[in-house]
């Protein structure tokens, strides 16, 4: 107000009126686009904090701050800072959706990005869906990329059961291998068998058995006896989490690896950690990431000493990774937007192109499945092991193509 | 099916049985003789596990971790007893049990926050690895050496319950506290033993079971449930019940896991609703005693 004339203390230039006016008028009208331009991004990430999958979920929280971080230092999104609102979904879908909602009704979060574990991740989907919200998925599912859950506003950035099993089994599975399987009963286990019996069938593997436990289970050492009557070459182990350490740890105390291969689906970096090398040694089983990608791989160099700086020295892991992939894909896909409208991100999301951890990654059109490289890992023995992290030897690293995928057809996708 | 694999399903079903023994042991001692249901025994199980684990890393034995944690876990009971429970006595039933619920949830915390929430690995000792040739099929030598713990413990329960002055003493606590107090019997230090005593047991079984199962601060949970499934169908508060009901159990987890593995955990509470129905008060439980 600084052209004042006639020095009356209430007179008000006319140009001084009308800026006042037009801003008062913005201010009502457009609450929403106003607060915009000063506004954080918000990316709600719902993940397991308490329960069996714990270790898993802390690791993607910290991988997921990282991310969050790199790009905030980089300037944010449009200039505007990122900030992720972590919410424990103590892996269980009633409380994850009831999480995801609070999100998006009370804290305005623009993206959600997580769940750990495929029942949870399909009812984080559910709410999403529903209120056009995008959603980054980082675990793995099937059932997501078909027709019937399909949700224009998910990108599916973790690995999916066809992709994982179809990889080891190519590894491990030869003509007239016999294939036994210990499968844990619910959807990331039943998805894991169909995922191996496909790929047994295409190789020429005879499926002897298959035995199913109830998920979380502390004793498997009923099931042994039935497992070695089975006579199997391999037995495919199809569990998450701590579940995995305990079966391998009693088939281990059973012997059955003296008698057979025993291979999973997810070769689990914290639960290989949390037993004695010995009882992992010559388990072979797929991953996302594995550190020692660093050799090969420029992006995962950066990722790894980004990741040491940030949390002293430490290493990121499998499922780790996931929430450093998914949430910086998503970020920039907003920077490639130029903000936080969804279908522009949408938009931006589908035609991204991205190195950011273990080479070259993009989510397919129809289904927003990632298409990316595929780990298969050995156990290695302590014998082995140049250091406590040196844990795993890179078996195979199949690098990403439209191919390792169910086809948009088979999917149910118009084509 | 051969019949090989059923003796060995069948094998299998009681060595479970013996873990699960030994799991509901200190739940039915302590029940019995105080009448108090102890909802923290799971998380005193899992502190068991971890005080195991801390005493073998420091000591670099299992046998001392086998020795010293049980006793040490069982002195904090001690401590819980005298601190926490004591002043509950005299008010309803209700109390106690509402106490050691929360201090189940300040246990798991306590652990978490000492110990991380990843999972640590917990060997069984070198000379106690492999596998043995039974005739019908191979079993962990872990497992027979953790069946032959449970059979001594039981025995040693046994004689010092029913062939010693102490366990006299003890059963008539049980029985009627008034009149031995009336007698001169110090009934408050009795019932501090036995609650010592029950805890000890629990945290023995959290140490025997660590190499099997990983250690881990959720590890107790599904134990409690377990414990309260077999003391509910041996009968609240009855050792032999415990006994009886454990190996029950185990046996039917194990056959049903031979025709219907993912039946295998509800098969113990489809067994518990059963009794429940036929014989409210369990297999060897006194009619009135935790109905």
């Amino acid at each position: 107000m600084t052209d004042r004339k006639d020095g009356l203390t209430f007179s008000v230039s006319r140009r001084t009126l009308l800026a006042g006016m037009g801003a008062g008028i913005g201010v009502l009208a457009m609450p929403a686009i106003v607060r915009a331009q000063a506004e954080t991004v918000r990316i709600g990430f719902p993940t397991p904090l308490t329960g069996p999958f714990g270790a898993e979920a802390k690791d993607q929280v910290r991988s997921a701050e990282l991310a969050v971080k790199l790009i905030n230092d980089k300037g944010g999104i449009a200039g505007r800072q990122v900030e992720l609102l972590v919410r424990d979904d103590k892996l269980n879908a009633g409380e994850a959706a009831t999480r995801t909602l609070e999100l998006i009704e009370k804290d305005k979060v623009h993206a959600v990005v997580g769940a750990l574990s495929s029942a949870v991740q399909l009812a984080v989907n559910e709410v999403t869906r529903a209120r056009n919200m995008l959603y980054v998925s980082i675990s793995q599912s099937d059932t997501i990329n078909e027709v019937k859950d399909f949700s224009r506003y998910t990108f599916h950035e973790a690995l999916n059961p066809h992709m994982t099993t179809a990889a080891v089994a190519k590894a491990t599975f030869k003509k007239g291998s016999k294939v036994a399987f210990l499968v844990a009963d619910y959807a990331y286990g039943h998805e894991m068998l169909r995922g191996f019996k496909r790929a047994a069938a295409a190789i020429g593997a005879e499926v002897v058995g298959e035995i199913l436990h109830p998920f979380g289970a502390p004793d498997y050492s009923t099931l042994m006896p039935r497992i070695r009557s089975m006579k199997p070459d391999i037995l495919a182990i199809c569990n998450f989490g701590r579940d995995q350490a305990n079966a391998i740890k009693q088939a281990n105390d059973f012997g059955l690896k003296k008698q057979m291969q025993i291979v999973v689906p997810v070769l689990l970096h914290n639960q290989r950690i949390a037993v004695a090398p010995d009882v992992f040694e010559g388990v072979v089983g797929g991953a996302n990431y594995y550190w020692e990608l660093e050799n090969s791989v420029p992006t995962a160099k950066a990722f790894n000493d980004a990741f040491r700086k940030m949390y002293g020295g430490a290493i990121p892991t499998d499922y780790g990774a996931y929430g450093f992939t998914g949430v910086t894909a998503l970020l920039l896909g907003m920077q490639k937007a130029g903000g936080t409208d969804t279908d522009k991100v949408i938009a931006a999301l589908q035609e991204l192109k991205y190195d950011v951890a273990k080479g070259p990654q993009y989510f397919r059109k129809c289904d927003h499945q990632a298409v990316q490289s595929v780990l298969v890992l050995r156990s290695k023995a302590k014998a082995d092991m140049k250091g406590a992290d040196d844990l795993f030897e890179i078996v195979a690293n199949d690098p990403g193509s439209e191919d390792m995928l169910r086809s948009c057809a088979e999917l149910g996708f118009p084509t | 099916m051969d019949l090989e694999l059923f003796l060995m399903q069948l094998f299998s079903g009681l060595a479970l049985g013996a873990i699960l023994v030994m799991v509901a042991l200190g739940l039915t001692i302590i029940f019995g003789m105080l009448g108090i249901v102890n909802f923290a025994h799971g998380a005193l199980f899992m502190v068991g596990a971890y005080a195991g684990l801390w005493v073998a890393s420091l000591t670099g034995s299992f046998w001392w971790a086998l020795l010293i944690a049980p006793i040490a876990v069982g002195a904090f009971g001690m401590l819980v007893e005298r601190v926490l429970i004591r002043p509950l006595y005299k008010r309803t039933p209700d109390d106690p049990l509402l106490l050691t619920f929360g201090l189940g949830y300040v246990l798991v915390e306590a652990v978490r926050i000492t110990f991380g929430t990843d999972g640590i690995p917990f060997s069984a000792p070198e000379s106690l690895q492999g596998v043995v040739d039974l005739g019908i099929g191979y079993f962990p030598l872990y497992r027979l050496f953790v069946l032959g713990v449970v059979a001594v413990i039981l025995v040693l329960l046994w004689v010092a319950l029913e062939k010693t002055r102490f366990g006299l003493v003890v059963r008539a606590g049980a029985r009627d506290p008034l009149i031995m107090r009336v007698l001169g019997v110090d009934v408050s230090r009795l019932w501090l033993l036995v609650f010592g005593l029950g805890v000890g047991l629990t945290a023995l079984g959290g140490v025997l079971a660590a190499p099997m199962r990983n250690v881990s601060p959720e590890m107790g949970t599904l134990v409690l449930a377990e414990a309260f499934v077999v003391t509910v169908i041996g009968g609240m508060g009855s050792l032999l019940g415990a006994v009886v009901a454990g190996l029950l159990v185990g046996v039917a987890v194990s056959m049903t896991a031979l025709f219907a593995p993912e039946m295998a955990t509800i098969v113990m509470f489809g067994l518990m609703a059963l009794i429940l129905l036929v014989r409210p008060q369990g297999l060897f439980g006194r009619p009135g005693v935790g109905a």
